[in-house]
C-alpha cells in the first residue's frame, strides 16, 4: 500500500504555514525516492497544534504537530511514516485530549476525510441520511427535522423543523433553499472549517431541505473573506453533480435539486437573512421588514428556507441516526450538539464540539486552557461582536440559550472569544458602537445614527467629561436601539455595551488626571 | 494605430462579462465582482452597460456598488494587505500591529503607498481567531502576526 500524508489545507492551517510544510514533504519524498500520496484534509479544529500533519500506518493515523517546515526531514529520519517518534510526535488523533473530549456529529468527518473524495465521504457515513430522506414524505423529513429539537445555529436560535414546515405548506411555483454562509462574527469559524473540510456534509443537508419542502434550487452565500471556502464549495458542488447528488434525479429519485455558490462583498449586515436575500437579489443588501417572513416570501418573492451552514450540515447525521439520537445530547430546550470555537487571547484554541450544557468555566478554563499570554481571564466576549462579555462570575453559566438569555446575554453562533486582564472594556465598548456604525445598513434610525451617537459619547466617559450622565445617556440609547432596531445588528449592539459597563464598571471611571509638571 | 477611448474600451469588456452572467438569478453581484476582477476596479463607465442590460437605473447600479466594501472606485496598489480588526484579533494586540504596519509601510488604512506597490485595508474577521492576529496578503492568510512576520510582509510587497 503506497503512504497516505495528511497535511491540511484548511485556511487555519495555511495561515499557521501548511502550505510550506507540504511542499517540504513533496520534495522530501522526491529526494528519498519514496513513492507516498499527499492528502490534503480539513482541519480537526486543534488550531494550537497546527500545522497537523498526519500519516495512515497499519495501526490507524498517527499525529504530528505543530509541524514546522524545518521538522520534516527529521520526521522523515525518524520514520514518520509508520509512525516513528519524533518531538512533535502526538499519537493517535482520536486519542488527543482536545479531541478526545469531543463529541462529534456535525463535524464528524471534518479534518478525517479528503474533502473532495465523495468515496471517503460514504465510507465515513456520508450520504446516508440522504438515502433515508428520498425515501420519506416530506412531512415526514419535517417531523424528524423538528423532533430532533434542532435550532438555528447563526444564533436566532429559530426552531428549524418548524421553519421546514412553514415553507412546505406554502404553495408556490417555485421554492428556494439559501445557505447562510456569511459567517462574520469574529470568534467564529465553524462554517469554514466545515465548507473546507467536508463540503459534502452541507450539499446533502441543502438537497435533504430541498425535497422536505419542495425547493428544488439551492444558494449558499459564502462571505468574500473566505476566498478557500468558496473554491473547495464550488469543487464540490461540480462533484456532486457528476456523481447524481445533485441534478435532475437526486441519488436516482424523482426529486430535483441543485445549487450555486454566491459570494458576497464585504458587508457584514448580509449575514442578517434578509439582507442576505436583498444582496442574493442584486440589490444593497438593507435589512426587510417581516413580516412577511422568508419562509412565505423570501428570495425573489418565493417560500425560502433560509439557514445557517451548521444548522444544514447537522441534518444529514439526523436523518441519518434519527431524531431521538440526536435530541438525546444536550439540556433543556437546546438539543444536540453544539460547535464552539474558542478564539483569541487562549492557550488551546479550536473548535470544540459538545452537546449543550457544559459550563463557560469548562470551556474557557479547562479546555481552552486559559490566556495565550498566561495572564487572569478578564473577561469573554460569547457570540461574537453582538454578543455579551462575561466577567468570572458568571462562569457558572451553562452552554444552553436559554441560560445565556437569563444573564443578558446570547451563545449566537458559538465563538467565544477569550481576553485577558490587559483588555480595556470601555475600549471594547466603543468598538461593539463604532462596528455598529460601519456595518449598518441604513435602514432604520436607531441603528445607523444611534451607533454614532454611541460612540461620541463613550469617547466622553473616556475624556471624563460627566461620566455618569454619560452612561445614563448610553443606557437609554442602548434600550431605544435594542427595541427600535429592525434586525440584530442595531439591536444586539447593546449586549457588548452594556454587559461591558455593568461587568466592568472600574473601566468606565476616568483615569486619574496626572498632576501637571511644575 | 489609433487608440481606443478608454471609456469605449471599458464598455465593450462589461459588455461580454454582462452578457455571460446575465442569465443567472440575481445577477448583478456576480457581474460586478466578474467587472472588478476585470479591471482591478468597477469603473464608472461600465455602469451604464450594466444597467441598460439589466434593465435597471443607473442610480440603482451606483446604490448597489457603493454599499459593499468590497467594490473599489479607484484601483488598488500591486497587492493588497488586508488585516483584521475584529475583537478575537484585538484580544491579541491587533491595534499594536496595525499602529507598527503603518509605519513599516508609511500608509494608513484605506491607503495605497504613494508608489503604488501596496493598498492597506481593515477586515472584520477572516474566521482565522484561533490563530489571531491574521492578515490576508492577496488572497493568502497569515495567522499569529509577529513582528518578524510583519518584516517579511513589508519585504515582500516591496519587491
Amino acid at each position: 500500500m503506497i503512504p497516505r500524508i495528511y497535511v491540511p489545507g484548511d485556511s487555519g492551517a495555511l495561515a499557521l504555514g501548511a502550505e510550506k510544510v507540504a511542499k517540504a514533504v513533496e520534495k522530501e519524498l522526491a529526494d528519498r525516492g519514496i513513492e507516498a500520496k499527499i492528502v490534503r484534509n480539513g482541519s480537526r479544529g486543534a488550531y494550537f497544534l497546527e500545522p497537523m500533519v498526519e500519516v495512515a500506518t497499519a495501526n490507524g493515523r498517527v499525529a504530528y504537530g505543530p509541524v514546522k517546515p524545518s521538522d520534516v526531514k527529521s520526521l522523515f529520519d525518524c520514520g514518520f511514516l509508520t509512525g516513528g517518534y519524533h518531538k512533535r510526535w502526538l499519537g493517535a488523533p482520536d486519542k488527543i485530549p482536545f479531541l478526545a473530549k469531543q463529541t462529534r456529529l456535525t463535524f464528524a468527518r471534518c479534518g478525517v476525510i479528503n474533502p473532495l473524495s465523495l468515496d471517503h465521504y460514504k465510507a465515513h457515513g456520508g450520504l446516508k441520511g440522504l438515502q433515508n430522506a428520498v425515501g420519506l414524505a416530506p412531512a415526514d423529513i419535517v417531523k424528524q427535522v423538528t423532533e430532533s429539537g434542532l435550532r438555528g445555529r447563526g444564533g436566532a436560535g429559530f426552531p428549524t423543523g418548524i421553519k421546514w414546515k412553514t415553507v412546505l405548506e406554502t404553495t408556490a411555483d417555485k421554492k428556494y433553499i439559501v445557505c447562510n454562509a456569511d459567517e462574520g462574527d469574529s470568534a467564529t469559524f465553524a462554517d469554514r472549517m466545515i465548507m473546507e473540510g467536508d463540503p459534502f456534509v452541507l450539499i446533502e443537508g441543502m438537497a435533504i431541505a430541498g425535497i422536505a419542502t419542495g425547493a428544488t434550487k439551492g444558494f449558499v452565500y459564502i462571505r468574500s473573506e473566505y476566498p478557500h471556502a468558496v473554491a473547495m464549495m464550488e469543487k464540490a458542488v461540480e462533484v456532486a453533480r457528476k456523481a447524481g447528488l445533485l441534478g435532475v434525479n437526486v441519488l436516482g429519485s424523482p426529486n430535483a435539486f441543485d445549487m450555486e455558490i454566491r459570494v458576497g462583498a464585504g458587508a457584514y449586515v448580509c449575514g442578517e437573512e434578509t439582507s442576505l436575500l436583498n444582496s442574493l437579489e442584486g440589490k444593497r443588501g438593507v435589512v426587510r421588514a417581516k413580516p412577511p417572513l422568508p419562509a412565505i416570501q423570501g428570495l425573489f418573492g418565493k417560500p425560502t428556507v433560509i439557514n445557517n451552514v451548521i444548522s444544514l450540515a447537522s441534518v444529514p447525521v439526523i436523518m441519518d441516526k434519527g431524531a431521538a439520537f440526536y435530541k438525546n445530547f444536550g439540556m433543556g430546550r437546546s438539543r444536540g450538539t453544539i460547535p464552539i470555537q474558542i478564539a483569541g487571547n487562549v492557550r488551546y484554541g479550536g473548535l470544540f464540539e459538545a452537546a449543550f450544557g457544559m459550563t463557560l468555566g469548562e470551556i474557557v478554563d479547562d479546555i481552552g486552557g486559559g490566556t495565550a499570554t498566561g495572564r487572569p481571564v478578564k473577561a469573554v466576549q460569547v457570540g461574537g461582536p453582538l454578543g455579551a462579555y462575561f466577567p468570572r462570575s458568571l462562569f457558572d453559566t451553562p452552554f444552553d440559550y436559554e441560560a445565556f438569555a437569563a444573564k443578558d446575554g446570547l451563545i449566537g453562533h458559538a465563538g467565544i472569544t477569550v481576553f485577558d486582564d490587559t483588555a480595556d472594556m470601555l475600549r471594547q465598548a466603543r468598538f461593539a458602537m463604532e462596528f455598529c456604525a460601519i456595518e449598518s445598513c441604513g435602514k432604520c434610525t436607531p441603528c445607523r445614527i444611534g451607533s454614532t451617537r454611541g460612540v461620541e459619547t463613550i469617547d466622553k466617559i473616556a475624556r471624563g467629561i460627566e461620566p455618569e450622565k454619560q452612561i445614563e445617556l448610553v443606557t437609554d440609547l442602548c434600550n431605544t436601539m435594542k427595541f427600535g432596531s429592525l434586525c440584530a445588528l442595531g439591536g444586539f449592539t447593546p449586549y457588548p455595551v452594556m454587559s461591558a459597563i455593568n461587568h466592568f464598571r472600574d473601566d468606565f471611571k476616568p483615569a486619574p488626571v496626572a498632576e501637571a509638571a511644575e | 494605430m489609433t487608440m481606443q477611448p478608454a471609456g469605449t474600451e471599458i464598455a465593450s469588456r462589461t459588455a461580454a462579462i454582462v452578457q455571460e452572467l446575465k442569465g443567472l438569478e440575481g445577477p448583478l453581484l456576480p457581474i460586478l465582482h466578474g467587472i472588478q476582477e476585470e479591471f482591478g476596479h468597477v469603473p464608472q463607465d461600465a455602469l451604464p452597460v450594466i444597467a441598460e442590460a439589466l434593465n435597471i437605473s443607473k442610480a440603482e447600479v451606483h446604490g448597489v456598488v457603493t454599499f459593499y466594501h468590497d467594490y473599489r472606485s479607484h484601483p488598488a496598489g500591486r497587492h493588497v494587505l488586508k488585516l483584521c480588526q475584529a475583537e478575537a484579533c484585538q484580544s491579541m494586540g491587533s491595534d499594536a500591529i496595525a499602529a507598527k504596519l503603518k509605519q513599516l509601510l508609511g500608509i494608513g488604512f484605506h491607503e495605497t503607498a504613494r508608489d503604488g506597490s501596496v493598498t492597506l485595508e481593515p477586515v472584520y474577521c477572516l474566521g482565522l481567531c484561533a490563530c489571531a492576529p491574521s492578515a490576508m496578503l492577496d488572497g493568502e492568510v497569515i495567522g499569529r502576526l509577529d513582528d518578524e512576520k510583519l518584516d517579511e510582509i513589508a519585504a515582500e510587497v516591496r519587491s
